[in-house]
């Protein structure tokens, strides 16, 4: 009787506990982001960070996104090929599904899930170690904004790039694809051509690129979250570029799931 | 002038101190005491509210600090230079760009103007050659002084120093010290030095706070210090192996 009950308010104890510390993180999360949000009028203090970003974001990324979309669009190719392996359904169907599967889904999702690692992990190490060794403190003591200096930069960057890399990520994709399945044998470019161009609807980039947008948002915001409130030295931004990782790709999953139910 | 009142921090359950008030009058050189971890540099985070209490005010020319809008308090923050315990120089700019870094985006200099001002104060610290060296190639004692001279190149009225001499030999301490005294008499500033050297604290400083107790154990000039008799202080004062009275 005793231990039940022991244990009942054990465990109500501790419930309460998570709830609260997901309640006062979410808070802090929504207070940062609200936070830069109120200083995207101070252009001049953020300018140059946006371009650092942009490249770093961007342009540095392009060389690991085509490669994911090169195997990608390869990989889905050859696979469809052998799934459809038969008289009765014509080739050019696996340039259908190639192209529409990476419009739709895996140019967004597979360079979010890369981005995650290559560009959540650096924000959440130069973040989390500017917290621990004070610069962050000493900009707040010069009287700057340090969001606005830092977290309004990188989640714009990350707003506007990842919706191109998006684009990068398709194109490759598709070639790739296209070059899989002619090297293969598995269907010649024309078939291939003539299967993306017909079941090609321009509501799969539409929405493609508002995945890519959302995502890029979501990376960088949980990376400058947990890069901005690191705490406990080398060990503590470690602690906190691994959960930026891992939580950037559970929000990606979560956040794909919650648009394909409400726009598909 | 600033004045402290009745302030008190805690960390989750780990309270810091509570009930700490003492006022810091223009001009002055205040030494901020006490073992290690007992408070100091988050007591010194307060004074331009990097932290906030959990009660308690610090009031700045009749405004406390914690009630300013961010606007405001960001106007206040400037008034403040601060030399971290770590130095904070920002690693992705070098030592140049470190000491130019508030000329660029609080003042209206142009490029030479703002070349000149850092030389100067390169000059000052006694670092002259290193303005292309970023801060991994400095050494600890460089380092504190990139961040000195960043610290007071906007002229504060404030200035905090966080340990400025710990972790350094006995002549880069001495002149770290001479530093914050030629600051402190020639720019007219007022100094906020947390230190755990009494010898330091016998040489540069007007008053001295003594955290000890979860609180502020005392509190009164260099001369009662070296008069005192109450016994926390007069321990910790001969554990730092210094013979003040002779
Ligand atoms: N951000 C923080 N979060 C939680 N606890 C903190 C934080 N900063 C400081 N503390 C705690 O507050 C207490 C005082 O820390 P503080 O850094 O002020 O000590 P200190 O007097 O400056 O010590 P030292 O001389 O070693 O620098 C310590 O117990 C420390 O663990
Ligand atoms: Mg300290």
């Amino acid at each position: 009787m005793t231990t039940t009950w022991k244990f009942n308010s054990f465990q109500r104890y501790f419930s309460k506990i998570l709830f609260m510390e997901a309640l006062e993180k979410l808070g802090r999360y929504s207070l940062l982001l609200y936070r830069s949000l109120r200083s995207l009028y101070e252009f001049n203090t953020y300018k140059k960070n946006l371009i650092n970003e942009l490249l770093k974001i961007g342009y540095e990324s392009v060389p690991i996104v085509l490669l994911t979309g090169i195997f990608t669009g390869a990989v889905m190719t050859i696979q469809t090929a052998y799934q459809l392996d038969s008289a009765f359904i014509s080739k050019s169907f696996i340039g259908s599904i190639t192209a529409e599967s990476l419009l739709i889904e895996l140019a967004a999702v597979i360079t979010s899930l890369v981005l995650a690692g290559k560009v959540g992990a650096r924000i959440a190490t130069e973040l989390g170690t500017m917290r621990v060794s004070e610069q962050i403190d000493a900009l707040e003591s010069m009287g700057f904004n340090s969001v606005s200096f830092l977290v309004l930069p990188r989640v714009l960057a990350g707003l506007i790039m990842f919706p191109m890399l998006y684009v990068f990520a398709s194109i490759s994709g598709i070639l790739g694809g296209l070059a899989a399945g002619y090297l293969s044998g598995a269907v010649t470019p024309a078939e291939y051509v003539e299967g993306a161009r017909a079941l090609f609807y321009p509501w799969d980039v539409t929405f493609g690129l508002l995945k890519a947008f959302v995502f890029g948002y979501v990376i960088t915001s949980i990376s400058c979250f947990k890069g901005y409130y690191a705490s406990g030295g080398a060990e503590g931004v470690g602690n906190s570029t691994t959960q930026a990782t891992v939580l950037s790709c559970i929000y990606v999953l979560l956040a794909d799931f919650v648009l394909a139910a409400v726009f598909l | 002038m600033i004045e402290i009142r009745n302030l008190k921090k805690s960390f989750g359950s780990n309270l810091v101190w509570e009930d700490v008030s003492f006022s810091i009058e223009q001009g002055e050189t205040v030494a901020i005491i006490g073992r290690s971890g007992c408070g100091k540099s988050v007591l010194v985070k307060h004074l331009n509210a990097l932290m906030y209490p959990d009660s308690g005010e610090v009031i700045i020319d009749g405004r406390n600090v914690f009630d300013l809008e961010y606007i405001s308090l960001r106007k206040m923050r400037q008034r403040f230079g601060v030399l971290f315990q770590g130095s904070a120089l920002f690693d992705s700019l070098n030592t140049f760009e470190n000491i130019a870094f508030p000329l660029r985006y609080f003042t209206e200099l142009n490029e030479e103007e703002i070349s000149d001002k850092v030389m100067e104060a390169l000059e000052l610290v006694n670092l002259a050659g290193t303005s292309e060296k970023s801060p991994a190639e400095l050494s600890g004692g460089m380092r504190r002084r990139v961040a000195l001279a960043r610290a007071t190149i906007l002229q504060p009225d404030f200035l905090i120093y966080d340990e400025p001499t710990s972790g350094l030999d006995p002549k880069t301490s001495e002149e770290i010290n001479q530093l914050i005294i030629s600051m402190a008499k020639n720019l007219n500033i007022t100094s906020i030095v947390v230190t755990h050297d009494i010898h330091s604290v016998l040489k540069i400083a007007t008053k001295v706070a003594f955290l000890e107790d979860q609180g502020l154990h005392w509190y009164g000039t260099v001369e009662e210090l070296r008069d005192s008799d109450n016994e926390e202080l007069m321990s910790f004062v001969s554990a730092s192996e210094y013979q003040i009275r002779n």
